[in-house]
């Protein structure tokens, strides 16, 4: 018997470290990352990276400005087409609909988040390069700002929902209107939560490639306008990776050392201010 | 009339009183009217995407049938289109995926949730969101530069030599192909598993634990024989998330499993996917049948995840809700 219990306390012992060992590989990951890519790319993220176009073939030099606007740009007609269907959408869903057209929004909108990104970009190919016979900067931003609607919605909908009755019921008790009541109180005191995922769906699709890759497509110059083909820093990153030219894979690790930066702390940021609590006071 | 909006939720007596005139002076209708008209676009885009998906693959359909998925024959010039190689790729690759991956999101969720400290818990949960944010270009990126030279120089020579019998660890390995991409999958996937899995197992009562520590269990056995068991339906459910995940990545994929359109049972040899064949062939198809048949495979991406991931919210659902239940 006690040979048994001994057996019996050295796999649980056995067995309990080895989990805390999967932890730690799991989470040495994200740091073997960010070495490789400060090792890796630190020496090459220069001014000249931030401000040059890239040069031809062959000519080393040169750097990524445009696909650095390129993203901005993209961003930017995303979180103007994504976040104000997610965020009214969401609106919808937490304060005015019924429990069926609720299910229905919801069922489509977790199906929305599952599609495979570059199922999405086929969709904006479809919709919106073909018709106009060009990619462009627009068709990127329409897949992008796709990705963002049902971040935004269901999380739209989750903060709202959990602002205490109370705050409610004050508010319509003084008389005001039900769109006062939520304009003035309900999303004012949800704010900081919608905003946090919103941050957290613009990170997310900021390393989007595969949505991008037929429908902004790429440029090695400025693009001319929203209706125009774009350089971006995801795409920019695989063209240069899969390339045979060392000055490119120099580059590569550069732009994704910036990217990486860029999204890691935008997480973080959002992550602290939702973890500081005032987010949303449960009641 | 007065009951204009019967599901309003919200209490207050004189809602129901008002009627349909005043509450569009006040905003209500008009505000009720335009936030659905966002919620329900929501729903117009989702239909539209798989309507524009379906009438977009009709051809390879109609040519093809479901013969398209059991042809090996991937020929642009000859018009001749299959999608066996890279339904076979994108299995393969993903079960790799998830045999790496799931010990070790298993095992780290279970340190999580059963043994680590609150704090430390929820720490290393943190930079496990964080590491669920890096892009897939990245571990691309990572991909072509770190675990391929890996793959030929430390993996390879350890697998072939001694397992080279094996008909999957047979033949030469160039780095890139079927195991590096599931290699680099798996690394992928790993956060989705384990924050999920921690979820679901932080959910199961308090007295389960105790019960079984109270019978003579060691520390494991509880862990492993009650709540793990207990949890099995949402950890079910996490690994089907992860396998969503993985049949659809495009980037990492693309960058490391060589972009071959063969079948090989060696897990060295180069291979291809659906979602990576998309990537690379899609600007390039000329022929409405090519172009078809590349959607077509969108859309079997589609369907393929579609189901996993329906599979995966309600096996989770029901488990976070089992253990809300015996807790109260």
């Amino acid at each position: 018997m006690g040979a048994r219990l001994r057996w019996r306390k050295f796999v649980s012992n056995f067995m309990l470290t080895m989990t805390g060992v999967c932890a730690f590989v799991s989470v040495i990951v994200l740091f073997l990352i960010l070495g490789y890519l400060v090792f890796n790319g630190g020496t090459s993220v220069s001014w000249n990276f931030f401000t040059k176009l890239p040069t031809p073939v062959g000519e080393t030099g040169g750097g990524m400005a445009n696909a650095i606007v390129g993203s901005a740009k993209l961003l930017l007609a995303a979180s103007l087409f994504g976040v104000p269907i997610g965020f009214l959408g969401g609106i919808y869903m937490a304060e005015f609909s019924g429990s069926t057209i609720a299910s229905i929004v919801r069922y489509s909108a977790d199906l929305l988040n599952g599609v495979p990104s570059i199922v999405v970009g086929i969709f904006a190919y479809s919709l919106v390069v073909l018709p106009f016979k060009h990619f462009s900067t627009l068709a990127g931003a329409f897949a992008l700002g796709l990705m963002m609607i049902p971040i935004t919605l269901r999380s739209t909908e989750e903060f709202l929902g959990a602002v205490p009755r109370m705050l409610r019921e004050g508010a319509m008790a003084l008389g005001a209107s039900k769109w006062k009541t939520i304009s003035t109180v309900i999303v004012p005191a949800a704010y900081r939560g919608i905003l946090t995922a919103i941050l957290l769906a613009l990170a997310r699709v900021a390393g989007e490639t595969a949505p991008l890759l037929f429908t902004a497509f790429g440029n090695r110059f400025w693009s001319k306008g929203w209706g125009q083909p774009t350089a971006s820093l995801p795409v920019m990153i695989y063209t240069y990776a899969v390339s045979p030219y060392e000055d490119w894979h120099r580059q590569a690790w550069a732009a994704g050392l910036v990217l990486l930066g860029l999204i890691l702390i935008i997480n973080i940021l959002a992550r602290t201010i939702l973890s500081r609590g005032i987010a949303v006071p449960r009641g | 009339m007065a009951t204009a909006n019967p599901t309003l939720q919200s209490p207050g007596p004189t809602v129901g009183s008002r009627s349909f005139f005043a509450k569009l002076k006040e905003g209500d209708e008009i505000a009720r009217l335009v936030t659905f008209v966002f919620a329900a676009s929501v729903v117009l885009i989702t239909l539209l995407l798989v309507y524009e998906l379906w009438v977009n693959s009709v051809l390879p359909r109609q040519k093809f049938g479901l013969s398209f998925f059991v042809t090996q024959v991937w020929d642009p010039v000859m018009d001749e289109y299959g999608a066996l190689p890279f339904v076979y790729g994108t299995l393969v690759t993903s079960v790799v995926a998830l045999l790496i991956a799931v010990p070790l999101g298993i095992g780290a969720s279970i340190f999580l949730a059963e043994l680590a400290p609150p704090r430390i818990s929820d720490t290393l949960q943190f930079f496990i969101d964080l590491l669920a944010a890096v892009p897939s270009v990245i571990y691309g990126l990572l991909g072509i530069f770190t675990v391929v030279p890996l793959m030929r120089t430390v993996i390879y020579p350890a697998l072939n030599k001694p397992l080279g019998f094996l008909p999957i660890f047979k033949g030469p390995s160039y780095g890139v192909g079927f195991l590096t991409a599931g290699i680099v999958l798996a690394i992928m996937v790993i956060p989705y598993i384990i924050s999920v899995s921690r979820e679901v197992l932080l959910s199961v009562p308090r007295d389960q634990r105790e019960a079984a520590l109270a019978l003579g269990s060691t520390r494991w056995e509880s862990t492993w024989k009650v709540v793990v068991p207990f949890a099995r339906t949402g950890i079910m459910g996490s690994i089907f998330l992860a396998l969503a995940r993985a049949l659809g990545e495009t980037m990492a994929v693309t960058m490391v499993i060589g972009n071959t359109p063969k079948i090989s049972a060696s897990l060295f040899a180069p291979g291809y996917s659906i979602a990576a064949v998309i990537a690379n062939e899609f600007t390039e198809a000329t022929g409405d049948l090519y172009l078809q048949s590349l959607i077509g495979l969108g859309l079997v991406l589609f369907l393929l995840t579609f189901v996993l991931n329906g599979l995966a919210r309600i096996l989770i659902i029901v488990t976070t809700q089992k253990g809300s239940k015996v807790a109260n």
